[in-house]
C-alpha cells in the first residue's frame, strides 16, 4: 500500500520533469495546423521530420554549430589536461604554501559570475580577444577549482605505496602523473569532461558577452538571438532547442553510471 | 628526464640541482590553476574593485570618483534597491524550495529499489539541458493561449492566468522554472542518504524508536553537511540569477522580474557605465558572502560533521 503510493507519487512528478521535453519535441514535428489547436494536439496527426531541416536553413546554424564545436573540443581537451595537472599537485606533494593555496583554491568557487564578468570583459577587450572565441576557451587551460577538487578527491583515494614503488623504478614525478595516475583517474576525467562539455555547450551568457558578429555566434547565442527575431515560429524555435538539447543528453546517457555515482559523492564528501 | 648528463656532473652539484627540482615539481603542476587564478580570478578582482571607485566610461575619459558610485546607488538609485529586493524575494522563496524539494524527492528515491534509476534520470534531465534551451520550453509552458500550463489548469476549472504577462505572477513562474533544475540538489542529497550507516535506523527500529523520530534524530542531522552545501550553494545561483529572467521576461512586466544580477548587466553592457556596474557587483558579492558566513555560522548549531569524531587525516580541511 504505502510502495503503490509511492510510485504513483513518483510516477507523477517525474512526468511532470519529462512533460516539457515530450511537448518541445511534439512542438517541432507538428504541422502548423495541430499547432494552434486548442485543446493542443498531444499526438500529431502527421510527423513532419522535415521541419529540423528547414528551421536550420533559416540562419546560419551551421557556422553557430562549427563554432560550438570548436569551444567545446578545445576547452575540454584544456580542462582535462590543466585540472589533472594541478589535482595530482595538491594530492601528491607536501610544499610551503599548499594548503593555504589550496583553501584559496576552493574559496574561488564562492566567488559571483557578476563580479569577474564585468573585469573579465575589459580584460579581453585589452587583448583583443572580443568577437573571437578565445575567451571562451583559453580559460580552460588554467584549470577549474571544482574539478581541480573533484579529481583531488579521487587521486587521494589511491594509495601512495603506489607512487613509491614506481619511484624505485626511476619514474619521476611527471611519469608517474602520465602512466599512473592518469589511466587510474580515467573515471573522474570523464566526469569532469562530461560537466566540462555539458557547461561549455550550455554557456550563454559568455558568448553573449564575449562575441558580437553573427559569424561568431554560438549555438545558444544563435538560438536565443532567433527566437528573438521569429517568436511566432514556434515549429524551428522548437526544432533547434531539439537540436540543442541532443548533445547533452546523450553525453549524459553514456556518462550517467559516473555522473550518478562518481560525481557527487567525491566532490561533496571531502 | 636528462639522466644521461647527471652522470657526468659532480655529485654535490647533482644533488643541488635534484634539489631544485624536487622543490620545484609541485609548483609546475599546480601553475596552471596559480596562473588562472592571477589572470581569471585575482586579477579581475583587484581590478573590478579599482573599477568601482572610478567613472569609468568602455570609451573615454576615466576620472577617480572615491565612494561615489556606492553612495549613488544606496542613496539615489532606486532601481538598485527595487532589483535588490526582487532578488532577494526569489532568493527567500526559491531556497528554502529547492531543498525542501530536492529532499523530499531524494527519500522517496532512497525508499525504492525498482525503477530508481529511471526515476533519478527523470529528474535530473533538465539539469543537463542549456538555460537557453530550457527557457525557450517554459515560454510556451506558460503561454496564455496555447500554454501547456493553462490547458492543465483548465481541468480543474481555472481560468489560466497570463503568467509572463502578469506582474504579480512573472516571478512565481520564474521560480517554477528554476526549480525544474533542481535534480543536481536532489543527486547530491540521494548521495548524502545513502551514506548513512543503516545500523543506526536498524538500532533505532530494535529500540523502538518511531519513524518521525528517526527522521529527525538521525536522518536530518546525518545529511547536515550535505543540507549546509547545498544550502549555500542554492543561495549563490539564486543571487546570481540571470539567464531565465534575462531570456524569459526581459526584467518585465513592469519591472517585476529585474532581477540585481540584470541592472548590473544592464549598467555595463547597455550603459557602459563599467565603474558603477562593478560597483554593483561587488555589493552581490558582499552580500553573497555574508549569507554564506551567517549560514555557516549559524549551521554550527545543528551541522553534525561524523569527521569530527573520526581521526584526523592530516590532509586539511578539504
Amino acid at each position: 500500500m504505502r510502495k503503490t503510493l509511492l510510485y504513483s507519487a513518483l510516477i507523477l512528478l517525474s512526468a511532470l520533469f519529462i512533460a516539457p521535453f515530450y511537448w518541445t519535441f511534439m512542438t517541432a514535428i507538428k504541422s502548423t495546423a495541430d499547432l494552434y489547436q486548442f485543446p493542443p494536439v498531444f499526438w500529431p496527426s502527421e510527423w513532419h521530420w522535415e521541419n529540423f531541416a528547414a528551421a536550420w536553413n533559416k540562419q546560419p546554424f551551421g557556422t553557430y554549430l562549427s563554432n560550438s564545436l570548436i569551444v567545446v573540443v578545445f576547452s575540454t581537451i584544456g580542462q582535462l589536461i590543466s585540472s589533472s595537472l594541478v589535482a595530482y599537485g595538491f594530492a601528491r606533494f607536501r610544499f610551503p604554501g599548499r594548503d593555504p593555496l589550496f583553501i584559496v583554491l576552493l574559496a574561488t568557487m564562492m566567488i559571483p559570475w557578476d563580479v569577474k564578468m564585468i573585469p573579465l570583459y575589459m580584460e579581453f577587450n585589452m587583448l583583443g580577444w572580443i568577437n573571437t572565441l578565445k575567451p571562451l576557451i583559453v580559460p580552460a587551460y588554467f584549470a577549474d577549482a571544482f574539478f581541480v577538487f573533484l579529481l583531488r578527491q579521487y587521486i587521494m583515494t589511491v594509495p601512495m605505496e603506489i607512487d613509491e614503488a614506481a619511484r624505485m623504478d626511476g619514474a619521476n614525478a611527471f611519469d608517474i602523473y602520465w602512466r599512473i595516475h592518469l589511466p587510474l583517474m580515467m573515471p573522474a576525467l570523464v566526469l569532469v569532461g562530461t560537466f566540462h562539455f555539458m557547461n561549455a555547450w550550455n554557456d550563454y551568457l559568455g558568448p553573449l558577452i564575449f562575441l558580437n558578429d553573427q559569424s561568431k555566434y554560438t549555438l545558444t547565442l544563435g538560438l536565443s538571438m532567433f527566437k528573438g527575431l521569429h517568436e511566432v515560429d514556434a515549429t524551428s524555435i522548437a526544432a533547434i532547442t531539439v537540436i540543442l538539447c541532443l548533445p547533452p543528453l546523450a553525453l549524459f546517457f553514456v556518462a550517467q553510471r559516473y555522473i550518478m555515482d562518481g560525481a557527487v559523492g567525491s566532490s561533496v564528501k571531502g | 628526464m636528462d639522466m644521461t648528463y647527471a652522470g657526468a656532473e659532480p655529485k654535490v652539484a647533482r644533488r643541488k640541482r635534484s634539489a631544485i627540482a624536487r622543490h620545484a615539481a609541485p609548483y609546475l603542476f599546480i601553475s596552471p590553476w596559480i596562473l588562472g587564478f592571477l589572470f581569471f580570478t585575482l586579477g579581475p578582482l583587484v581590478f573590478s574593485l579599482t573599477m568601482s571607485f572610478y567613472d569609468w566610461p568602455v570609451v573615454g575619459e576615466r576620472t577617480f570618483v572615491g565612494l561615489d558610485n556606492y553612495r549613488t546607488m544606496i542613496m539615489d538609485d532606486p532601481q538598485f534597491w527595487e532589483s535588490l529586493w526582487i532578488t532577494v524575494k526569489f532568493a527567500a522563496i526559491y531556497v528554502p524550495f529547492n531543498i525542501v524539494m530536492s529532499f523530499l524527492l531524494a527519500l522517496m528515491l532512497h525508499n525504492i529499489t525498482f525503477a530508481s534509476g529511471f526515476f533519478r534520470t527523470a529528474f535530473y534531465l533538465p539539469s543537463v539541458i542549456s538555460g537557453v534551451a530550457l527557457v525557450t520550453i517554459w515560454s510556451w509552458i506558460y503561454s496564455k493561449e496555447y500554454g501547456l500550463l493553462n490547458f492543465m489548469l483548465s481541468f480543474v476549472g481555472i481560468d489560466g492566468p497570463n503568467w509572463l504577462g502578469d506582474p504579480n505572477l512573472a516571478i512565481v513562474a520564474i521560480i517554477i522554472a528554476s526549480l525544474w533544475g533542481l535534480g543536481g540538489t536532489m543527486l547530491i542529497l540521494l548521495t548524502g542518504l545513502k551514506a548513512i550507516p543503516k545500523e543506526l535506523y536498524e538500532a533505532a527500529t530494535v529500540s523502538g524508536v518511531p519513524g518521525w523520530a528517526q527522521m529527525l534524530f538521525i536522518t536530518l542531522p546525518m545529511l547536515g553537511p550535505m543540507l549546509l552545501f547545498t544550502f549555500i550553494t542554492s543561495i549563490i545561483s539564486a543571487f546570481q540569477q540571470l539567464t531565465i529572467a534575462l531570456l524569459l521576461t526581459k526584467g518585465g512586466p513592469l519591472g517585476s522580474t529585474y532581477f540585481f544580477a540584470m541592472y548590473i548587466y544592464d549598467n555595463a553592457f547597455k550603459y557602459f557605465d563599467m565603474g558603477y556596474a562593478a560597483a554593483g557587483s561587488w555589493v552581490m558579492f558582499i552580500i553573497v558572502l555574508a549569507l554564506s558566513l551567517g549560514v555557516m555560522r549559524w549551521s554550527a548549531a545543528w551541522v553534525y560533521y561524523e569527521g569530527e569524531v573520526r581521526q584526523n587525516d592530516g590532509e586539511g580541511h578539504a
